[in-house]
């Protein structure tokens, strides 16, 4: 019996050229250009200089610091007025002013101090680039004491060295660490709307009448609905484990069966929260409304853009809920850092979980009369 | 005018006896601009440091406190083997490990050849970097300490400022975002499916048949959405004010500016509607369809200067880029009206093209 209502649901599905067309479109678009948008690197910062000295000390200064590639020198103001204005009108993001005197104190030892202002609208941004602004600062000092030679006199001023190093992405690319996260997404979305829409999609037609006056048991329908699910959620997965690895060279550190066999439970975690939502709904768009609802929730809570990490504590204990979150950790770390199933145990019974919560409300919420 | 008066009403208690449906739309956004308003952030805080520290002398306790006491950090392990950072970073547990040269005290004030490694997990390359950021100004500032009996030429002192953001709240860059995200695909999600629903269930045909122009049958549709939104677009604004504590700014031209992207929002609902046949249809291609772009073109949570230039060009035609840029001028920056004119005109623009469009394309007969 389960074979004939599988073959009903593919027919089905076929039979509506449009959403196996998006199916398709939408995961090799999606990973083809997302991994391009989705970069929060900062780079191209857009520098404003105020230069009171004009000393062949602070020119050297100003030349040296587009020189590092994180700035772009865009505007020259002659005031701080001035420079707030470039800032308001979005022509620089950080401006850097020289006091007057600045040759002549540094020579005298006076040490002084070079005022950086950042837009701080976007914290990240303005960190970092304060941060990258202050170590060029830095650099410039002890460019000028090695050319002086005055530290070689006093041997001993206690200093340390400060090495930094990253480890798993080396040089800091964003899209290594994002196109394992949006796979994740994209798997989301297309199993988890589907369904959403497959059981009050019956609903509102009619048919399922049809489907409640036949002896076919609850669970049997809904593993019927499930397993077609599977099958769509198993090849855009694949499609997008192999655009990862032809289109950006991208291949997992650890073990790709263990992606698979989180992939496998994942599927099942999402299409089974369409189900249940699409049985709570009486009409198409009602489902719609309530699963992008909770999808945009699972998504943008997942640690997939901006960290858990950051997130206040309350919010941190709501994404313990987010079957995203965990597939999330997992496809990472397999990628990034080849953590083997064992490193993952605890995600593991997470998704069997809500595996199985979820597609148990399926059943038992189905019900086969009014 | 009266006819356009009684079909106004009959849209009204469409949405009015649907009560679940109006339930979700008015609670949704409350609910969404609270949780991500708050959630959506990338602060660095309480990054998980492991120590493994050799030597153990008076000079790196005094670091390991201040890394202790520093907001940023806590230290969670101290480690007695070198090789077990790969297996604690593995685990996913920590994000940096602090690594200290043997004899520490000894090298740094003898030898000067004293060191301290800092490894960060890079798999998230903007966190290692701030982490990696504040610590080295954490050990600086030790260096400086350390340093201050003696006198240094040449060293030049950076004195940061962090304007209109002081405590770089990341409220003020997301809220913003978060508004624009949920007004448009609300707004574009209810339109489109309120206009195809009518042709699923045959009763455009009827309206069609009617004498009423079918712009008025349009725009009879959009009325009581665009009242949905104004009710939406005010408990956005207070919450986030009086929740989210981001300043509103000039409210008089917050106001027109989200009432300009209310009706471009519902006349790109309108031309989905247009374009497509049934329901499901319709909602796949304004949630979904809408969604990916939305979240990852307008500059939300993606600066827009790190794109390539195409998706930078791409991302020009995402209305909501320019809402949210707008409204983080605004907002958050209280500059004057005439510093956002490019996007007003923008939208303005959009918002005409898009009810052209959709005009033009809808059909008056069905077949």
């Amino acid at each position: 019996m389960l074979k004939y209502l599988i073959e009903k649901e593919f027919k089905q599905l076929r039979r509506n050229p449009f959403i196996p067309k998006m199916i398709v479109i939408m995961s090799v678009v999606m990973m083809l250009v997302m991994p391009w948008a989705a970069n929060q690197e900062i780079k191209g910062i857009k520098l404003s200089v105020i230069d009171h000295d004009h000393s062949p000390v602070s020119q050297r200064l100003i030349e040296k610091v587009p020189s590092s590639g994180y700035f772009k020198l865009t505007d020259y103001s002659p005031t701080n007025e001035q420079a707030l204005k470039s800032i308001e009108s979005g022509k620089a993001d950080v401006i850097m002013e020289i006091p007057a005197r600045f040759e002549r104190d540094l020579f005298t030892g006076n040490s002084p101090s070079v005022m950086i202002s950042a837009n701080a609208v976007n914290g990240m941004k303005a960190g970092l680039g304060s941060q990258y602004l202050s170590g060029i600062l830095g650099d410039y000092s002890s460019d000028l004491q090695n050319e002086s030679g005055a530290l070689a006199a006093q041997t001993t001023i206690p200093r340390f060295k400060v090495v930094p190093e990253y480890r798993f992405n080396p040089h800091l690319d964003y899209k290594i660490y994002m196109i394992p996260a949006l796979m994740v997404m994209l798997l989301t979305m297309i199993s988890g709307f589907l369904p959403a829409i497959n059981i009050v999609g019956e609903k509102e037609k009619g048919t399922i009448e049809q489907i409640n006056v036949t002896p076919v048991s609850k669970s049997m329908f809904i593993l019927a609905k499930l397993i077609p699910n599977w099958v769509i959620g198993l090849t855009v997965f694949t499609i997008c484990l192999c655009i990862a690895a032809w289109g950006y060279g991208l291949y997992p550190v650890g073990n790709p069966f263990v992606i698979y066999l989180f992939a496998l439970i994942y599927i099942l975690v999402v299409s089974g929260i369409g189900l249940v939502i699409s049985n709570y709904s009486d009409t198409m768009q009602q489902a719609m409304f309530v699963m992008w609802f909770f999808v945009m929730i699972l998504i943008l809570m997942s640690g997939l853009f901006t960290p858990i990490a950051s997130m206040p504590g309350w919010a941190q204990g709501i994404t313990l809920f987010n079957p995203l979150r965990y597939f999330i950790e997992v496809m990472r770390q397999v990628y990034l850092k080849g953590s083997g199933f064992f490193d993952l145990l605890p995600n593991f019974f997470a998704l069997c979980g809500f595996a199985l919560l979820f597609n148990l409300w399926t059943i038992l919420s189905y019900k086969k009369s009014n | 005018m009266k006819q356009f008066i009684s079909f106004v009403k009959k849209e009204f208690l469409h949405i009015l006896r649907d009560k679940r449906t109006m339930l979700i739309v008015l609670c949704m956004p409350i609910v969404q601009i609270i949780l991500f308003g708050f959630a959506i952030t990338n602060e660095v805080k309480d990054a998980r440091i492991v120590v493994f520290d050799p030597s153990h002398d008076a000079e790196t306790s005094r670091i390991k406190q201040r890394i202790e006491s520093s907001s940023y950090f806590t230290i969670t392990e101290e480690i007695k083997d070198y090789k077990q950072i790969s297996e604690v970073f593995k685990k996913g547990k920590v994000n940096l490990a602090v690594v200290f040269s043997e004899n520490f005290a000894d090298n740094l004030l003898h030898t000067g050849e004293a060191s301290v490694q800092v490894i960060a997990d890079g798999s998230e390359p903007n966190q290692a970097s701030s982490q990696v950021g504040y610590i080295s100004q954490i050990l600086s500032s030790c260096q400086q300490e350390l340093m201050a009996q003696y006198h240094v030429p040449f060293s030049i002192k950076p004195d940061t400022h962090m304007l209109y953001n002081p405590q770089r709240k990341d409220a003020y860059n997301f809220v913003p975002g978060v508004m624009g995200i949920i007004m448009i695909l609300i707004c574009a999600m209810m339109t489109s499916i309120a206009i195809v629903r009518e042709k699923e269930t045959g009763t455009m045909e009827i309206l069609l048949a009617s004498p009423v122009k079918p712009i008025y049958i349009i725009l009879a549709k959009m009325v009581p959405y665009m009242v949905l939104s104004l009710i939406n677009l005010t408990s956005i604004l207070l919450l986030a004010t009086f929740v989210l504590g981001v300043p509103p700014g000039n409210l008089f031209w917050l106001v027109m500016l989200s009432v300009l992207f209310i009706i471009l929002s519902l006349s790109l609902g309108l031309l989905i509607s247009t374009l497509v046949d049934t329901q499901a249809a319709a909602m796949l291609a304004s949630a979904m369809g809408l969604l990916t772009p939305t979240i990852l073109l307008s500059g939300i949570i993606f600066p827009i200067e790190s794109m390539p230039a195409i998706l930078q060009y791409l991302s020009s035609i995402v209305p909501a880029r320019w809402y949210i840029s707008a409204l983080r001028r605004l907002m958050i920056q209280g500059v004057s009206v005439q510093y956002v004119l490019q996007e007003f005109s923008v939208l303005a623009i959009m918002a005409f093209v898009l009810i052209a469009v959709s005009l033009k394309k809808f059909k008056i007969r069905l077949m």
